[in-house]
């Protein structure tokens, strides 16, 4: 059986908050959260002009790399990363071993307050995360999209 | 680790295409990028060196339609082929739904294609996974090539499980579709085993 991570409407409302919270309260450009394996789970912010799929992917991509050279150190991981640019910074850290919270931002914030009100963010996550995590196990007693799917639905799918 | 939003009604899976240094799995990904829609693709992204050899992994998101009002959204990524970056192999297979295994059909590439086989299931088992509970397909590519070994015999070295498996000519584009097709049947037909 494949492991699943389930997002359902309360959780994602939620994280949504707690990244809008942060956009606003750290003066960045944007906000992401990103599932480790790289799939995008929620944004806040100016995002409309990213490509969140590909930030996604590359973001999870330098974690996992990052997460190997702490396991060659025998360190437990780096949690946070900073990659500063001449107008946008990228600030990440992870989250409950799970997520990536990404933070944009430009000259109009600083590195000093964006760490405050990650940590702050952090916190909030982790317990969103935990519920996350007991209803995707528990199946949150919502019957599961999956358990309907027929062969002919998903022959239908490679029609050309 | 296939991630559905119920919110956004979205399932969302990671297949990798693994094999050898240049047996084609970022060619597969190329193919599959020209001959898709723009609406069902995102960027195609490849962290490669400067002679094109895949460094880290090649990425290609792929939308493959609705099933029940749930969007599909497939994560296609290869690995660094080339034996020294065992490493960024690992990192690549976590959180992996469904494996392609590319095998090269040329004799003498033949000892690379098992140890990247054998490799493939050992970096799997090193993560928690068994190959053989896993949706996993196996492609033959550079069939068009005069030094390519019978398919018999690749079946007997490459596929001793028998599962799917398909005879491509990457770069023309044959067995390509085929191959990501049987593997997403097979990551949709797990998901719903698993529901």
């Amino acid at each position: 059986m494949i492991q699943q991570l389930v997002m359902y409407e309360e959780e994602l409302t939620q994280i949504n908050h707690i990244c809008e919270t942060l956009a606003r309260d750290s003066n960045a450009k944007a906000v992401l959260v990103i599932d480790k394996n790289g799939q995008g789970m929620a944004s806040a912010g100016d995002v409309h002009e990213l490509d969140v799929t590909s930030l996604s992917s590359l973001t999870a991509g330098n974690v996992a790399a990052t997460g190997g050279i702490a396991s060659l150190l025998a360190e437990k991981e780096f949690a946070g990363q900073f990659l500063e640019g001449e107008k946008i910074s990228y600030h990440i850290s992870i989250i409950g071993q799970r997520v990536i919270l990404v933070v944009l931002f430009d000259g109009r914030s600083s590195l000093g307050l964006v760490r405050l009100r990650v940590r702050k963010a952090s916190v909030e996550l982790v317990g969103v995360l935990e519920t996350m995590v007991k209803k995707s196990a528990s199946g949150s007693g919502q019957p599961s999209v999956f358990s309907e799917i027929t062969d002919d639905d998903i022959d239908n799918l490679f029609n050309d | 680790m296939s991630f559905i939003n119920y919110s956004s009604r979205e399932i969302n899976c990671k297949i990798v295409y693994y094999g050898p240094g240049l047996c084609g799995k970022t060619t597969n990904l190329q193919y599959i990028y020209n001959k898709t829609n723009p609406e069902a693709k995102g960027k195609m992204i490849s962290l490669a060196t400067e002679t094109e050899r895949t460094l880290f992994f090649d990425f290609l998101p792929l939308s493959l339609g609705e099933i029940r009002g749930f969007k599909t959204r497939f994560h296609l990524y290869t690995v660094p082929g080339q034996v020294f970056y065992d490493a960024s192999r690992k990192l690549i297979l976590k959180g992996v739904d469904g494996v392609v295994y590319v095998g090269d059909s040329q004799m003498e590439r033949m000892e690379a294609n098992i140890e990247s086989l054998e490799n493939l299931g050992s970096n799997l088992q090193e993560q928690g996974y068994d190959l053989a509970k896993l949706p996993y397909v196996v492609q033959y590519n550079k069939r068009d090539l005069p030094n390519a070994i019978p398919m018999a015999e690749l079946e007997e070295a490459l596929n001793p499980t028998k599962v799917p498996s398909f005879e491509a000519v990457a770069p023309k584009g044959i067995g390509v579709f085929d191959t990501l097709k049987a593997v997403a049947k097979l990551v949709l037909t797990e998901l719903r085993k698993g529901s």
